[in-house]
This record gives structure tokens, sequence and C-alpha cells, in this order.
């Protein structure tokens, strides 16, 4: 397929740093790299069976940034996520209702190949899910299942992108050794190689660094802003700190009356935490509310 | 639900799989009747209940005696096994200390795998000359009923064990702060909360019972008559269905047919009365 | 007091008189069983209607039996039970309709099958009295409860896997073929384990639908002798044939007791299971 042997083109002009991390030195955090959306989402509701679970939602997720977002547990943040990929279809009962376009095509369209979607919008959870398998088996499993097949090409991307989250020197010599052997943070390092194996244009992350202990946490959070400019990432996230630390816009959610989540505000990062628009914005982000 | 192509494929090949066992169910009823039509045909049900005899090659098709051997041997079973069984599951559960209680419940698993033919065999060489010691001949409804017994019994411990299983440790943890002496924990608060499972792992039991041929085949002794007492011989229905099928044809196989449907419409009840209480426990 | 020392007694001898009761008949089979088992009692063919000589031609008609019966079950159950817990929702029109069959299937009395298994394959098919006929027959009992363990194999893998597998655009065929048959594996073969016990311990059904020939078989459309039919026929039809049946008995009870520890290590095994490599 022409979207991995663009990939080994890449592979050859990259220059062989001794640093594990290829992806390029750690960028400062806003202002925004590129001012067009790459994501746009309008008016989005969401319900599972009766029960609305989002409501009214609309922003633009733009492309090469990193987008936070932060609020209470329960407001529907990782709803939000899920549509974006389309897990929502996996859930019985869950109905959707809004226009969202992603680069240019309505990404709710019941015809749109939704495998395809999810290899350019990849996911990471909350709770790392290496597969019980090899290491090596843990990423080329999605590569063998979008059609690449020779060892050579799969051996090439499996090295690249444990270089890229900087897992490589650590796992380089027991590749066939099972994924479950290795630590939190080890594993949701494994888990966004997997990701990235698959040349995403969007990286969705649910919390990704709430599960690890404060020290891979760090680590995971570095690579995160290391994904910067090459990948959109849309990152939930309990820890207002971090995602101070690293987010181009942030948007908050909250629930309205009790019954559903919506947006209450969205821009940059910088804007939302050091002069909110809106009250309640302004009470979370001090920690007086939430 | 999204599927992709492979998988719309897939599942359209397991769909016909599913479909075909679940199809079994109305193939077996389907033949059950169609080899009984013969008779069900031209005789009219009650004269199940009102020939003279079971002469079913002259046209005389009375069923009471199997259906009162199979309702009593059943019967006697199910009173006998339950509070053995509830006994038992409650002495793994609550009385035996933990290595004895392993080793009970492993010894009433084996013995729920154990064969029915040879519960039978036993039944028939050791308990019926016991019997028969007591009153001759030895082979009788209540050796029937105690073998019955026997097979009966695993199905209603360990469906009772689980039962008390699932009671939450909240209610007895708040019985035994109260104060409340072991047979009151376990007669106020354990057995309440699992008699919903327990009824229907007796249900079940009692299904098994009315099913069970091998076995009560051996040791119930074969004579077609109104059992008078205990140490009567008597013959069951699915013992009838096993000792004439070999030979039966015409009319008189299709009798034999319209037991079988008798059988699985009794069984049927019960199963589903069971699934109605092991409903309600799941909605509690 | 007195009622709760009272209970405490009663039910410490129940306990007693069922374990007492269950070990002399354990025990009665094994002595009276034990002296003529040997190798050769295994690999002959019986003699004087079983009365002596072995059961050879009998294990081979009841591993045939077996074999017809899970090699037929098992990939319709395995289809059912994918199908019921990856394909459709729990609470969907068809699922229910299908669990709700099975559930029906799994009370029907053992004799009943005989009957049908008697009227559809020898009859009707013309399979005759044969191990096919008696293979198929025990296929249809035991689909219940390989689909009920096959299901809840399945349903006890994290969904977590479904979703990241969804979530790299996996389709559920890979899914499951790569992820969720492998890591219920274990439980699948504990199922089948569960299955092969209960078929092997069927005599009810067999009667008239393999029949009672106990000569070495030479296909499966023969007539072939399972052990629980040969324990039947030794002791209710063969004056003197008890030593014999004492001994198969024993045999058909080793066989389960083996069965049952493979199955329950290997649900074990599942259980535990901390490290699979691949």
């Amino acid at each position: 397929m022409s979207h991995f042997t663009n990939n080994k083109s890449e592979q050859v002009d990259k220059p062989n740093t001794d640093d594990a991390y290829t992806l390029g030195p750690l960028q400062a955090g806003p202002p925004c790299c590129d001012p067009e959306p790459l994501i746009r989402v309008d008016n989005l509701s969401l319900h599972y069976g009766e029960k609305p679970a989002l409501e009214g939602v609309s922003l633009d997720i733009y492309k090469g940034c990193i987008t936070a977002l932060i609020g209470p547990s329960g407001c529907g943040k990782t709803s939000f996520l899920s549509v974006l990929n389309r897990l929502t279809d996996m859930i019985p009962g869950c109905r959707v209702s809004g226009n969202v376009h992603f680069d240019h095509r309505n990404l709710r369209h019941p015809a749109l190949d939704v495998q395809r979607l999810r290899r350019d919008i990849g996911m990471i959870f909350q709770k790392p899910v290496p597969f019980p398998l090899s290491i090596r088996r843990n990423i080329e499993l999605p590569l063998r299942e979008h059609g690449m097949s020779k060892q050579a090409e799969l051996n090439d991307v499996v090295q690249q992108v444990l270089q890229d989250v900087g897992l490589w020197d650590e796992v380089k010599d027991r590749l066939a050794s099972s994924a479950l052997a290795l630590s939190g943070g080890q594993q949701q390092r494994l888990c966004i190689a997997r990701a990235l194996a698959l040349q995403p244009k969007v990286l969705l992350m649910d919390e990704p660094c709430s599960a690890l202990d404060p020290i891979s946490s760090g680590v995971v959070e570095d690579l995160i802003q290391r994904l910067r400019g090459k990948y959109t990432v849309v990152i939930v996230t309990h820890n207002l700190a971090q995602a101070r630390r690293i987010a181009n816009y942030a948007g908050f959610f909250w629930i309205k009356d009790q019954r559903a989540g919506c947006l209450i505000e969205f821009g940059q990062c910088k804007q939302i935490f050091e002069a909110p628009a809106h009250e309640l914005t302004a009470a979370y982000v001090n920690g007086s509310r939430g | 639900m999204s599927l992709f192509r492979t998988d719309r494929q897939l599942a359209l090949l397991l769909q016909s799989g599913a479909l075909l066992a679940a199809a079994l169910v109305l193939l077996i009823l389907l033949f059950l009747v169609k080899e009984s039509w013969p008779v069900l045909q031209h005789v009219p049900l009650i004269r199940f209940v009102t020939d003279a005899s079971w002469h079913p090659v002259d046209g005389l098709y009375k069923l009471t005696p199997m259906l009162s051997a199979t309702l009593y041997s059943t019967l006697g079973a199910v009173l006998l096994a339950t509070p053995l069984g509830i006994a038992s599951a409650l002495f793994s559960r609550y009385y035996a200390p933990s290595f004895i209680a392993g080793c009970y419940r492993r010894l009433i698993e084996l013995l729920a795998g154990i064969p029915s033919v040879v519960y039978g065999f036993w039944g028939l060489t050791t308990l019926a000359p016991l019997i028969g010691r007591l009153h001759p001949p030895g082979v009788s409804l209540l050796t029937c009923i105690l073998v019955l017994t026997l097979m009966i019994l695993p199905t209603v411990a360990l469906t009772a064990d689980a039962a008390l299983a699932a009671v939450p440790v909240a209610y007895v943890r708040g019985a035994a702060a109260l104060g409340l002496s072991r047979w009151g924990l376990i007669s106020g608060v354990a057995l309440p909360a699992a008699r919903s499972g327990i009824t229907a792992g007796t249900l079940l039991a009692a299904g098994r019972a009315i099913g069970e041929t091998m076995a009560v085949l051996m040791v119930a002794g074969n004579v077609v008559q109104q059992p008078q007492s205990l140490f009567d011989p008597v013959r069951t229905l699915t013992a009838n269905i096993a000792l004439e099928m070999a030979y039966a044809t015409g009319e008189h196989r299709a009798a034999l047919f319209v037991s079988g449907l008798a059988l699985m419409v009794m069984v049927l009840v019960l199963v589903g009365t069971a699934e109605l209480f092991s409903k309600e426990r799941h909605h509690v | 007091m007195f009622k709760n020392a009272l209970t405490t007694l009663l039910i410490w001898l129940t306990a007693a008189l069922v374990s007492g009761v269950f070990v002399w008949l354990l025990a009665d089979i094994i002595i009276h069983g034990l002296p003529k088992l040997s190798w050769s009692f295994l690999v002959e063919a019986p003699e004087n209607a079983g009365r002596s000589g072995g059961i050879g031609p009998i294990i081979v008609s009841t591993v045939l039996i077996l074999g017809v019966a899970m090699v037929t079950a098992t990939p319709l159950s395995l289809a059912t039970a994918v199908l019921l817990s990856e394909f459709i929702r729990h609470d969907s029109v068809f699922g229910r309709l299908v669990r709700r069959s099975l559930d029906v299937l799994a009370g029907v009395p053992s004799i009943v099958f005989g009957l049908f298994g008697n009227a559809f394959f020898c009859i009707y098919l013309g399979l005759g009295f044969s191990i096919l006929s008696g293979g198929l027959t025990l296929s249809c009992m035991v689909l219940p409860i390989l689909i009920r363990t096959a299901e809840e194999g399945l349903q006890a893998t994290p969904n977590d896997y479904r979703l990241s597998a969804s979530a790299l655009g996996m389709s559920r065929s890979a899914t499951l073929v790569h992820l969720l048959l492998p890591a219920a594996t274990p439980a699948l073969v504990a199922g089948l384990m569960l299955g092969v016990g209960r078929a092997v311990a069927e005599t009810a059904a067999l009667i008239f639908t393999s029949g009672y020939v106990d000569r070495m078989p030479d296909s499966l459309f023969d007539s072939g002798r399972a052990l629980s039919v040969h324990i039947y026929d030794l002791s209710m039809n063969v004056a003197g044939g008890d030593a014999s049946a004492y001994s198969s008995a024993l045999v058909l009870i080793l066989l389960l007791l083996i069965i049952n520890s493979i199955a329950l290590s290997l649900a074990k095994q599942w259980l535990h299971r901390s490290v699979v490599t691949a």
C-alpha cells in the first residue's frame, strides 16, 4: 500500500541520531502552530439510550496542535473522543447527532470507511492495553491487518516507532517477549507506538497518564510534547497543570443542569487558564469548583 | 453496529450456524410429533388414562402406571435429596474447616459426573439385594427412589452452594455483627437470600430425575403396575421407552413416541419454572 | 443455643452420611473392578457375551462415537457462541431466540434424544444403527453445554482488547482470530472437556442409535457398542457378567476422572493466566 511505502522513504530521509527520540527537539507550548482546523465539530449531541451525555458541543481541532479537554468526571469528555473515531458505533444504544467533519469529509457519513478512519485517527486509552502477544507482534498485528506483509518493512516500522516513543533501547533485545511483562509506563508507550505505526493524522488520548506512576507519567508527557507539529493531538486530562504545560488549545466541559455535559469555553490554552471568559471556567481552573 | 466486509461475511456464516443450533429443538419436536402421529391421530388423549391396560399391540394405551411410577419416584427423590443437598451445601460453606470443605466439594463434583449407568449398576448389585432382604424382590420403587436421590443430590448440593456463595457478604457480616448464632445467621439471612437459587436448582434436579432412564431401568423392577407400597416393582415412562423401543413397530412405536413427547413437556415445564426462579434472583 | 448445637450436629451427620454412601459406592466399584482390570482387558475383544475377554472394540467404538460427536458439535457451537457474544447485541430478538431454544435443548431428557436420533438419523437419514447415528445424536445433546461454556469464555476476555483493536482499525474478524479466541482458548477447551464428559457418560441416547454390536467396527457406518451401553448390557442381560461390568464401570469412572481433571486444570490455568507469549 502506498500509504506505507511513503513511510519508508521518510525513514530514509531522517537523520539517524543517537537521541532515543527521533521526533525532534521538545517544542515550546503555546502559541500555536497551524491555524487550520483539521476537525470541525458543530452542535454535537450524544445520548446513551434516553440519557443525554453531551449537548450542543461545537469546536475546532487545529492541525498540528495539542488540544486539551478538561472538566470534572462524567461530563462527556471521553464520549466526545469516542465520537471522533466512531468508537461510539460499538456502544449499543448510543445515538449521536450534529455535524463532524474531518479533513473536509463528513465523519458521520454511514458509508464512511471506518477502518480507514480509525487508521487516520488513533486512540490511546487511560489504561494501557497491550495485547497478550509479544512486543513485536503488538505493533505488527494492526499493520498486517492493514495490508503490510513484508517482514523487512515490518521490522523497519517496528524499530522506527519504538524509537519514536523512546522505547527502542529498553526493549530492542526482547522484542519477542511478552508485552505484558513491561511496566505500566512502557506499556503505555508501546500502545502509543502501536498507534503511530499506522501513521495517523490525529491521536486521541483519554487520560493517558492517569494510570501511571509520576515518573512514567512524566516520560509519557514528554513524548506527547514531542508529537506536536507532526501529529494533531486531542487529550483528555484531569491534571490541570499537565494541560497547562502541554496544550495549545483547551476546552472546558461542565455538566449543565445535572443532565448532560456541554462545552463551556474553548480557546487558546493561555487564555483559558489566565483570562477565562466564563466564571465557571475561572472557578474550575483556580480549583474552587469541580 | 458497523461491520467491515469480512465481518459481514463471517457474521452471515455464524448466523446460519446459530440458526441451525436453534432449529434443532424444533426439529426434535417435529420428529416426535411426526412419529407419534399414527396414534395421536385417532386415539383421544383421555384414552391414555382410561384404557384398561398397557397393551399397545392390542390398541390399549393406559399410561397411568408408568406416569405414577415416574411421579412417585421423582417426588420421593426430590423430597430426600433437597434437605440432604442443602445440608451438604451449608456444610461446605459454613460448617466445615476449609480443607474438609474443599475435599467435600470435590467429592460432590466428582459424583455429579458419574454416569447414571454406574449408579444403576451399583443400585442393582448392592442396594437391591439389601432391600430384598428387608422385603423381596428388592428391585422396587424404594430402590428407585434411593438411587435417584443419590443421582440428583450433587445437582441440588452444587446449585445450593452456588446460590449461597452469591449471598452478599455484607448481609452475613451484618447478621454476625448483630450477634446471631451460626444457625440463626443461616436460617435468618443466608437461606432466605439464597431461596430462589436453591428452588431453581431443585426444580432442575427434579427435571433430571424425571428424564433419567438407565439408573431407573436397572433398579425399578419394570413391572407395569400401579404401586401399592414402596416395595413394589414399578416401571417408569423412560424405562418403558428403553425396554420396548427395541422391538416396537407401528402404533406401538408411535405410542412410545407419545410418552417421549409427554416426558419432554413435563421437563420443559420444570425447566421453564426453574428459569422464572433464577430470573427473579437476577432481578433482586 | 440448643437449636444451634442440634443443627450443627445434624449437618455434620448429613455430610458424614453423604460422604459415607458415596465412598461406599466408589469403594465397591474399585474393589470389585480392580481384580479384572489389566492391559489385556483394555485391548482384547469380549468373549462369551462379555463374561470373559476384554473391552477393546468397545473402547474403540466409544472413542469413535465421541469423535463424531465432538467433530460435528464443536464448529457449530463455536459459530453460535461467537455470534452470540461478538456479533449481535445481548438483548437482540435473534439472540434471545437462540438462547431460549438452547436452554430448552439443555433440558431435553436423554431418552428423548435417543428417540429423536433413532427417528431422524437412523431411519429418516438412513444411517441405520451406526456409530455415525450415535455420534450425531450425542452431538445434539452436548451442543448447549459447548455453546454456553464457549460464550462465557469469550465474554470473559477483557473488553479493552475489543476497544483497542477497534481503535487500531482492526476488523472484528481479525480481533476475534488474533486476540479473543487465543485468550479464550483454555475456557473453550475446558468446555469441550465438559461436553466429552457428558457424552461419555451417556447411555440412553445410544441404545437405539449406535446399537449393541460388540465387534470391532470397520467403519463409521457400523454399529458400535459404547462403554456405558456395555455396562448396562452386562448387568441386565448377561447372567454372570457382573465382574466384567464392575471393571468396565471402573474404566469409565477413571476415564471421566481424567477428563474432569483436565477440564478443571485448564479452567484454573485460565483464571490464573498471567503472561501469554506469542
